[in-house]
C-alpha cells in the first residue's frame, strides 16, 4: 500500500449530505476485477446522463476540478454499503483524499486499507472550505497527514483522524503481516475460548438435509 | 464485585485476544459469511499464496446476484456466472461448506445464518455486506466489512476495530396492530437521523423489543446500519431460545440446555453505563413510509412531504428541492395520494415468512391494482437483473431508498410488508390500519 504524509492538489467540493456508497459506485460496476480499473465508474451516475454524456454541471467534470486528488463531501460520506469498490473508484480515479465533517463507518475502515485519506473536519469549517473553493476553483489544497492540517487558501484548518488509522496511512502498513506477528496469542486465545465457550462451535449437520 | 457491564462490553471482551495501547483490538470471529461478491477478497489470498484459517467457521452462499428466475445452472450474465463459479471453486478449494444454488438451504445468507443455526448468542460474526447487523437479533456482535477485512478474517479468523461507542435504544409500550419492525426501525432512524449512531454499537431494549418476534428483530437490527450503526443488537430471551432449539447447526439436547445457561447471562447489567440512551414510545408509532431519497427522509402516513419553501436553513431546503424533484413529488403533498406503479416484498429485511403473511393478512381477498413482486432475495441493489424502470415508483420492503438502488432513476419508497400490501390493493401509498380492520393481522 502507498503511503500518505503530504498532498498538495486540486480539491472539489461535493456538497451532499449522506453520499452514500451506491452513489459512489452504482452496483452493476462491482462484478469487475479490481485489475481492470475502478475510476471510470466513480460517481457514474451523477457524471453520466442515461446515454453516457457527461453532465457538464456536475462538479467533478468542471475543468479546474476535473482530476481533482481531493473531495470536499458533506456529512455522513460513504454511508450505505460495504462495497470496497467504492474506495477503489476514489482511489483509481485519482483521488487520495476525502475531507467531511462525518463519514459511514465501513467507508473510513475501507479508506485506510487502501491508502486513502478520510480527513473529519467540523460542518463550519468544511462549509467555508467548500465556499472558498466555489470563489477559487483552481486553489490547490495542502492536506500534511502529520500535522494534521488542511491549508487551503490563507487558513489552516485542523483535521481528527482516529491515531491507528493515521500511523497506518503514513507507514503504508499491511494489516495481515502485522496480526501474524500475533500467531501465539491468537492460538493461546483459541484454546482457552474453547474451554470457556464450548457451544460457540457449529455442529456439523449433514452436508444436505436428510442425507 | 465487577462493575455492570452492558451486553455490548461483555461480548467485546469474550472476543479481544490483544489490546494495544493505541487503543485497537483485535477480536475472533467465530463465523465469516462469505458470498460470491467476495471474489476480490479471495484474490488476496490467491496473490499471496496462503490459506483460510478456519474454513469450519466460514460459510459461503451465492445470494447478491443471483437472479430470481431463469434456470439456476445456466445463468445468462457472464459476468454473474462467473462470479457464482468463483465462490462454488474456492469453497471447494478451500474446504469452506457452501449451501450451493442446488441446496435448499440456499437464500439470502442474512435469512440463511439464523434459520440454520449458526447465528448464535454471544457469537461474533462478521461478513462483506452491511447488513451484517442483522444476525445482533439473536444477541450476536455481527457487522459488515469490506473486502480487505474479509480478506484478512479468512487468512486470520480475527479482525482488528476500535471498541465504539456504547449507545442503547429503549422502546416501551404497545405497538398497534399495523405497526411492524419496520415501523419502528424507520421511526428510530427519523428520529436519529441516517448517520444517528454512527460510530456506536447499539442495544435495542424496551418491552416493544421484548414482544418482537424473531423475524421482527431481525428486521430491526438489519436496519441498524441505515443510522450508520456499527452493528445492531437484541440481549437474548426465551424468544431467541426457542428459535434456536432444533436448528441444524445449533447445539443439541444436554448441549443445548448448557448453552442457554451461558447465554442467558448475556444482558445489560442492572446499572450499566451506555454512551448515549434514546427513548421512544411504541404507542406514538404509526406505519411509517419514506418519501426521499434516505431512509431518515421517513414519516407516518398521515403525513405530507415536507416544503422546501418553508424550510428556513438553505442548505436543507436544496435537499429537500433535490429529493422530492428525483422522487417527482410535488411539494407539501400528503402521502396518501401519492400513485405507485409496482410493488416488491423481499430482501434481507423482509422476506422471511412472517414477512409474507403479515402482507398475505392484508392481501387476501383483495386484488393487487399494480404489478408487484415477492421474491426471497433480488431487487435490494438491483444488481440480479430484477429492476424497477426509470421514474417509476416502487413501494418496498427493502431497506435503501437511495437514488438509483433498485435500477437507475427508480423511485422507493420502504416500508413494511403490510404496508407494501396496502398500496398493492389501492394502487397508492396507504394507511394499512383501516385495511386490517376485522381481520387478524
Amino acid at each position: 500500500m502507498d503511503k500518505f504524509t503530504r498532498l498538495t492538489a486540486t480539491a472539489c467540493p461535493l456538497d451532499v449530505a449522506n453520499l452514500n456508497t451506491d452513489q459512489i459506485i452504482p452496483a452493476r460496476f462491482l462484478k469487475r476485477p479490481r485489475a481492470s480499473g475502478f475510476g471510470e465508474a466513480l460517481l457514474h451516475d451523477l457524471r453520466f446522463d442515461a446515454e453516457g454524456r457527461e453532465r457538464p454541471d456536475f462538479a467533478l467534470n468542471r475543468p479546474p476540478w476535473r482530476g481533482a486528488r481531493i473531495i470536499v463531501g458533506g456529512r455522513n460520506f460513504g454511508c450505505g454499503s460495504s462495497r470496497e469498490g467504492a474506495v477503489y473508484a476514489l482511489y483509481d480515479y485519482g483521488i487520495r483524499c476525502v475531507i467531511a465533517p462525518s463519514f459511514g463507518d465501513i467507508f473510513s475502515g475501507n479508506a485506510v486499507q487502501n491508502g486513502l485519506l478520510t480527513a473529519v473536519v467540523s460542518d463550519g469549517d468544511a462549509a467555508e472550505i467548500m465556499a472558498t473553493l466555489a470563489h477559487a476553483p483552481e486553489l490547490a489544497v495542502t492536506v500534511d497527514l502529520e500535522q494534521q492540517t488542511i491549508l487551503c487558501g490563507n487558513r489552516s484548518y485542523r483535521f481528527a483522524i482516529d491515531p491507528v488509522c493515521r500511523h497506518r496511512l503514513l507507514e503504508g502498513l499491511d494489516d495481515i503481516a502485522l496480526t501474524k506477528s500475533y500467531r501465539d496469542r491468537i492460538s493461546a486465545f483459541k484454546a482457552s475460548d474453547q474451554r470457556r465457550r464450548p457451544w460457540a462451535a457449529p455442529v456439523l449437520g449433514p452436508a444436505v438435509p436428510g442425507s | 464485585m465487577n462493575d455492570p457491564r452492558t451486553l455490548i462490553d461483555k461480548l467485546w471482551a469474550a472476543h479481544e485476544i490483544v489490546r494495544r495501547e493505541d487503543g485497537e483490538s483485535l477480536l475472533w470471529v467465530d463465523r465469516h459469511y462469505v458470498h460470491e461478491g467476495s471474489f476480490h477478497a479471495f484474490s488476496r489470498l490467491a496473490e499471496r499464496g496462503t490459506g483460510v484459517a478456519e474454513p469450519g467457521l466460514t460459510f459461503a452462499v451465492a445470494d447478491h446476484y443471483v437472479p430470481t428466475r431463469g434456470p439456476r445452472h445456466h445463468i445468462a450474465n457472464p459476468e454473474i456466472a462467473r462470479m457464482v463459479r468463483q465462490i462454488e471453486e474456492n469453497a471447494a478449494k478451500h474446504g469452506i461448506r457452501l449451501f450451493g444454488l442446488d441446496d435448499p438451504r440456499q437464500g439470502i445468507v442474512h435469512v440463511v445464518g439464523p434459520e440454520q443455526g449458526l447465528t448464535l448468542p454471544g457469537l461474533l460474526i462478521v461478513c462483506g455486506d452491511s447488513h451484517t447487523s442483522t444476525h445482533g437479533a439473536l444477541g450476536a456482535y455481527a457487522f459488515g466489512i469490506g473486502a480487505s477485512e474479509v480478506a484478512h478474517v479468512l487468512i486470520t479468523q480475527t479482525i482488528w476495530q476500535r471498541r465504539p461507542k456504547t449507545m442503547r435504544i429503549t422502546v416501551d409500550g404497545h405497538a398497534a396492530p399495523g405497526v411492524a419492525a419496520k415501523d419502528i426501525a424507520l421511526a428510530i432512524i427519523a428520529h436519529i437521523g441516517a448517520g444517528g449512531a454512527t460510530g456506536c454499537a447499539v442495544e435495542y431494549a424496551g418491552s416493544a423489543i421484548k414482544a418482537l418476534s424473531i423475524e421482527g428483530r431481525l428486521t430491526l437490527c438489519n436496519m441498524s446500519i441505515e443510522a450508520g450503526a456499527r452493528c445492531g443488537m437484541i440481549a437474548p430471551d426465551d424468544v431467541t431460545f426457542a428459535y434456536l432449539k432444533n436448528r441444524p447447526y445449533a447445539p443439541r439436547g444436554a448441549d443445548f440446555d448448557r448453552a442457554v445457561e451461558a447465554w442467558s447471562a448475556l444482558t445489560t447489567d442492572g446499572d450499566a453505563r451506555f454512551d448515549r440512551e434514546v427513548s421512544l414510545a411504541a404507542a406514538r408509532i404509526a406505519p411509517i413510509v419514506t418519501w426521499g431519497t434516505s431512509p431518515e427522509d421517513a414519516l407516518p402516513i398521515d403525513a405530507s412531504v415536507p416544503d422546501p419553501a418553508r424550510e428556513p436553513d438553505e442548505a436543507r431546503a436544496r435537499y429537500l428541492r433535490e429529493a422530492l424533484d428525483y422522487m417527482g413529488i410535488a411539494p407539501g403533498r400528503k402521502l396518501t395520494e401519492i400513485a405507485v406503479d409496482r410493488v416488491f416484498i423481499g430482501s434481507c429485511t423482509n422476506s422471511r415468512i412472517e414477512d409474507l403473511r403479515a402482507a398475505a393478512a392484508v392481501l387476501a381477498g383483495r386484488t393487487s391494482k399494480v404489478p408487484g413482486l415477492v421474491s426471497a432475495g433480488s431487487m435490494c441493489v438491483g444488481m440480479n437483473g430484477d429492476l424497477v424502470a426509470p421514474g417509476e415508483r416502487c413501494a418496498s420492503t427493502t431497506n435503501r431508498n437511495f437514488r438509483g438502488r433498485q435500477g437507475p432513476g427508480a423511485r422507493t419508497h420502504l416500508m413494511s410488508p403490510a404496508m407494501v400490501a396496502a398500496a398493492a390493493v389501492t394502487g397508492r401509498l396507504s394507511d394499512v390500519r383501516p385495511l386490517l380492520a376485522g381481520r387478524k393481522a
